[in-house]
């Protein structure tokens, strides 16, 4: 197992909490909460190690496009890239609701 | 139920086994009246997982939700099955003791406070062995004190079943209602195989084990009081009408001396099919039937 944190800036406030997913094989829980101040902190807590680089490939592209001031929280099962992509989304989705 | 299913409606219906733990809760109160307690943000996570390499989840897989079900209050503890088999550890076990505890509580209070508990898991988690045992007679016990109050209403949709430890919780609910996909059973197909050889129960004999486990079986038996489909408003229903019911005047559990008498009549020195076990077994009073 392997613990695993980024930064990322941000510019705008994100009002609602969102949860999505389960740890069971192959998909992952997001938790994604409001954070103060002008960034962003995920930190993943994966089964699988030694993807560090492709964690932050996903979340690259996740951040490239998305600025919301949040506290992520992954506990992931082993879930490929795409999954990742997806729940992320989803997350946000479920926050702007 | 009817052999002959309505197709469209089958088809256009509302798969309960597709919705995760905290979906399948959330279908069964009235609209709007649902609120979680003790949920993901407040991370009531396993401390002992992160241990053993294993990643926890938020919520321990066990949801809890308060709100209310034809009108009156209730409380739904759904297990999640696809996170670690929805197996009991100390934190999981503790939230489903705990929310029959304060439903117990509700009730002598004179709030009258139901309790259904959709039951997903193997049973205890093994990394948690002793912990989870533990919470296990814990819910034991506290079925039995609030069973007294209210009917502990307990499904098993599948596709997981309810094994184990928890199997024995389900035998204390005051009614079970099942699927044809799910499974009820103390020992899983693969330990029998394990314990007492292949030549006993082939685990990978699937049309075996849900011929001895599964929800239709259980149901002719005796053991779970209605059997519907896999659909969200047949559940509903059956958790209204089993509301609606109240509490049994006997449970299934207290049913002793029926049950000593039951197995005695059967010969274990011959094979018996499943099918044909059913009448042998249950000569007595025939349970309700869900149209």
């Amino acid at each position: 197992m392997e613990r695993i944190e980024f930064d990322y800036p941000a510019t705008h406030a994100v009002l609602k909490k969102a949860h999505v997913g389960v740890v069971g094989s192959g998909d992952l829980e997001v938790l994604l909460e409001p954070l103060d101040g002008d960034s962003a902190h995920v930190s993943i807590l994966t089964s699988v190690d030694g993807f560090r680089n492709t964690w932050k490939a996903v979340l690259d592209r996740f951040f490239a496009s998305y600025q919301g001031a949040v506290r992520i929280q992954i506990h992931d099962a082993g879930a490929t890239p795409g999954s990742v992509l997806l729940r992320l989304q989803q997350a946000v989705e479920v926050s702007q609701r | 139920m009817s052999e002959q299913r309505n197709d469209t409606k089958f088809i256009n219906r509302q798969s309960f086994i597709e919705l995760n733990a905290r979906e399948r809760a959330e279908v069964l109160f009235d609209a709007g009246t649902s609120r979680e307690l003790a949920g993901p943000f407040d991370r009531m996570e396993s401390p002992w997982l992160a241990m053993q390499g294993v990643t926890p989840q938020a919520d321990d897989g066990c949801v809890v939700m308060k709100g209310k079900i034809s009108g009156q209050s209730t409380v739904v503890i759904a297990l999640e099955g696809a996170f670690q088999g929805g197996s009991m550890g100390e934190v999981s076990g503790e939230k489903l003791a705990a929310a029959l505890d304060l439903a117990c509580a509700d009730n002598e209070k004179g709030i009258r406070t139901n309790a259904v508990m959709l039951l997903e898991t193997g049973g205890v988690r093994l990394q948690e062995a002793n912990l989870g045992l533990a919470s296990i007679a814990e819910i034991m016990a506290s079925i039995l004190v609030l069973r007294r109050h209210v009917p502990v209403i307990c499904i098993i949709a599948g596709t997981v079943g309810c094994f184990g430890g928890m199997s024995l919780a389900a035998g204390l609910a005051s009614y079970v209602v099942m699927t044809r996909e799910a499974r009820l059973g103390m020992n899983g197909p693969e330990v029998i195989e394990q314990t007492s050889g292949v030549d006993e129960f082939d685990s990978s004999d699937r049309a075996l084990i849900w011929a001895i486990h599964g929800g239709e079986q259980r149901f002719a038996m005796g053991l779970a009081d209605a059997l519907v489909e896999d659909d969200a408003q047949q559940m509903v229903e059956a958790v209204q009408r089993f509301i609606a019911k109240g509490v049994p005047a006997v449970h299934r559990s207290s049913e002793v001396a029926l049950y000593r008498s039951r197995i005695a009549a059967l010969d274990p020195s011959r094979q018996w099919d499943p099918k044909e076990l059913r009448a042998a077994w249950k000569a007595g009073a025939a349970p309700e039937v869900n149209q």
